[in-house]
């Protein structure tokens, strides 16, 4: 049998390569210029999913690499009651579930921005995040207890700047106004809750009804059997 | 043949490794068939890591082992009927037969306990007799001059050693037991005497702190009465309540102790029970006073003195523990004894614990309602109330190497106590407290790199930090010459750079 040689330029086309590099490069960008950048983010399409998954991915890697290289000073975790899984889903969901809340509430509140490109939006904001949390990590094994207060501060400062990101992303995206735009992430923040309380019902709900039908198939079975 | 030989080796690495399993309890800990290893302590991160036995039982003492002279004369060995204290002066015992009324003195000659005497009667300034209603609790002075608490009768005796009446303290003259509409009964319970001669009375159903009498039997103030806890909560709701609504609520109050003891520098070890389940990390259930009242206990371990972090329902004993009694030694560590789940905790001088064992059972070791915890040097005697004996419980190797380092490490000879924590070491490798002691005397011997190894494997982020930091500078001193070497290089590099590029300018210009 003849095994053909394959190239990644099979699955990756030179061109959506350059466009890949060049809207990843875009984050840069939109950092520090926000309401031009998630203005023409989407407007001018100068982002694209691609560069936005592998955003939320290296921000996914920092979150799990977060928990074996940070120095144990900052962050004392017991890794033998580290559930891998529960770790990715505690970065994963929270964005998906803003995304969606955001985009259900937004859709009734004369918001511009589709789904994707509030998700674009979203992992964009988080290029800050990723680029101060990667060295604030390695930073992090170089301070004794009383300089903690350097990874503190850094940390600090990659959270208010994804806050301020997000709310410049939402006001370009859906064309709304700050105060606007405030109101509606916290009526998201709410629909997020509301999405897991009922998220929470419907499994219940199910395993309940499964178990009922369980309950009765033994009941036949004891009876038959 | 591969295959083969990698099986083998594979065999080979197993047997090593299980006959390591099976040699590895040294014979030291498991010397005698009486060995348990029902002794445990908690880890950094508040898991139960089981540990060799610091103490082992040996020996239960009940009150049929010793005969005395009944009033008809007749020589009868009565059992204790529900004990509730006992006090150890030298080598003799002194147990509070409460259900009897009588004070059993029995002394230990090294190999035998021996009746001495029971006292049920004593001598006024009169010349009349004064018997004894449920005796609670007894101190017994350097010289044997004895304290009681007499509970039945509302007073608490002095006597001397021939059973003498020095002075009596009765019900004092102050609220609640003046109260004119709701009195309440002095019925006192625990007590000590501190090195003045003053008298620190625990009695029932009292939450002013402990009743302090001075040398002439006259009471002075309230002492060390507990710091009343708010609930913010209920707190708040006050404010839409009515009068009578506020009188129907529970009132803040400060809670009772159960028991007193003094240690080696005369300062009153208390203990208390009475605490919501939810708040047995912040209750504070046992408190070292000072002279005002004060709570100096030192709490530094990775979490308070406050017995058991974790339990379930077994056999319907649930909820945290709750201490009853303490017993100091003199290098400031101390025992507590736990009633829900019939456990000793022993603790250091910086709050750290040491060892816990015990448990609620009906076999050697285990009780069933210890009331009273006392020692006789190195070994602790244990009243059960409802068993009605004591158990001895002896020093194992286990546990003198541990007071050893621990000795070693106030007298600050770091270098001493880590040779002992490493023999501790070798009899429990889970041991906590052994791998910080040697990481410290590690850090003393300015060997940065390996303290730092021993204090991150228990994480005490303190010490590790102290190690670190020196280890940092020491590394920074080491290297600054390749620092600056490498910096010159490249900043000559780049000067070098720059000029080349500008002659080859210069020399293109020139075309």
């Amino acid at each position: 049998m003849r095994l053909k040689k394959i190239k990644l330029s099979s699955f990756i086309s030179k061109e959506w390569l350059s466009h890949f590099g060049k809207t990843l490069k875009y984050s840069l960008y939109v950092i520090f210029h926000p309401f031009d950048g998630f203005w023409d983010l989407t407007h001018e399409k100068r982002g694209s999913v691609g560069a936005a998954n592998f955003l939320v991915f290296l921000f996914l890697m920092l979150n799990i690499l977060k928990l074996q290289f940070t120095s144990f000073l900052v962050r004392n975790i017991n890794l033998n009651r580290i559930n891998m899984w529960v770790e990715i889903a505690s970065v994963i969901a929270p964005i998906l579930l803003w995304c969606v809340s955001n985009w259900s509430f937004t859709t009734l509140m004369d918001g511009k921005g589709r789904l994707k490109e509030v998700y674009m939006g979203t992992a964009y904001a988080l290029t800050p995040m990723i680029i101060i949390g990667y060295p604030n990590m390695i930073l992090s094994n170089f301070l004794t207890i009383e300089e903690i207060t350097f990874y503190t501060f850094f940390d600090t400062l990659g959270m208010i700047w994804f806050v301020a990101l997000v709310l410049a992303a939402m006001m370009m995206i859906h064309d709304y106004s700050l105060t606007k735009t405030v109101f509606s992430s916290i009526l998201t923040i709410v629909g997020m809750a509301v999405i897991v309380f009922i998220l929470v019902v419907f499994f219940s709900l199910i395993s309940d009804g499964i178990a009922y039908f369980v309950s009765i198939y033994q009941e036949i079975q004891f009876r038959f059997y | 043949m591969r295959k083969i030989k990698k099986f083998g080796s594979l065999l080979a690495a197993t047997a090593i490794a299980v006959s390591g399993i099976f040699s590895f309890p040294s014979a030291a800990v498991y010397a005698d068939d009486a060995s348990t290893t029902y002794s445990y302590t908690y880890d950094i991160w508040g898991d139960v890591q089981s540990s060799p036995d610091a103490y082992r039982a040996t020996k239960h003492i009940s009150g049929d082992m010793f005969e005395f002279e009944d009033a008809e004369g007749k020589t009868v060995a009565k059992n204790f009927v529900e004990p509730q204290g006992q006090f150890i002066r030298g080598n003799h015992i002194f147990v509070c037969d409460t259900g009897n009324n009588r004070i059993v003195e029995i002394a230990y000659d090294g190999k035998e306990y021996k009746g001495v005497r029971q006292i049920t009667e004593f001598t006024d300034k009169n010349g009349e007799a004064l018997t004894l209603n449920k005796p609670y609790d007894i101190y017994v002075t350097e010289n044997y001059e004895m304290i009681i608490s007499d509970y039945g009768n509302e007073r608490v005796l002095h006597v001397d050693k021939d059973c003498n009446v020095i002075k009596i303290m009765t019900t004092p003259a102050v609220t609640p037991f003046n109260d004119p509409v709701d009195a309440r009964v002095f019925q006192p319970q625990k007590l000590i005497m501190d090195t003045a001669g003053r008298i620190y009375v625990q009695a029932e159903k009292i939450n002013k702190g402990l009743l302090e009498f001075d040398t002439r039997g006259e009471f002075t103030q309230y002492v060390g009465a507990s710091p009343v806890k708010f609930n913010m909560v209920d707190y708040i709701w006050r404010f839409f309540m009515t009068e009578k609504q506020i009188e129907a609520q529970p009132r803040f109050v400060p809670t009772e102790y159960n028991n007193v003891a003094i240690d080696s520098e005369g300062f009153m070890y208390v203990t208390m029970s009475v605490y919501d389940d939810n708040d047995f990390l912040t209750a504070n259930p046992v408190r070292r006073l000072n002279s005002t009242g004060s709570d100096i206990l030192v709490r530094n371990g990775n979490d308070p003195p406050c017995g058991d972090l974790k339990w379930d329902n077994a056999g319907g004993y649930n909820g945290p523990s709750r201490f009853y009694d303490v017993v100091t030694f003199d290098n400031n560590s101390y025992c507590t004894i736990d009633q829900t789940r019939g456990r000793i905790f022993a603790y250091d001088f910086q709050g750290n614990l040491l060892y816990a064992f015990g448990g609620i059972g009906n076999r050697l070791g285990y009780f069933r309602k210890p009331v009273a915890i006392d020692r006789m040097g190195d070994s602790l005697f244990v009243l059960d109330g409802q068993y009605s004996n004591i158990t001895v419980f002896e020093l194992t190797e286990f546990g003198t190497l541990i007071n050893k380092a621990l000795r070693e490490y106030q007298n600050a000879d770091y270098d001493k106590s880590a040779e002992y924590w490493n023999d501790v070491l070798r009899l429990n490798g889970n041991y906590d407290l052994a791998y910080i002691g040697v990481g410290r005397a590690l850090l003393r011997q300015d060997k940065f790199a390996e303290a730092m190894e021993y204090f991150k494997a228990k994480r005490d982020r303190r010490n590790y930090s102290k190690a670190f930091e020196q280890y940092r500078k020491e590394q920074i001193e080491d290297h600054i010459g390749d620092f600056v070497k490498a910096l010159i290089v490249i900043l000559v590099g780049i000067w070098l750079i720059k000029k080349v590029r500008k002659i080859q300018k210069e020399v293109r210009e020139c075309d």
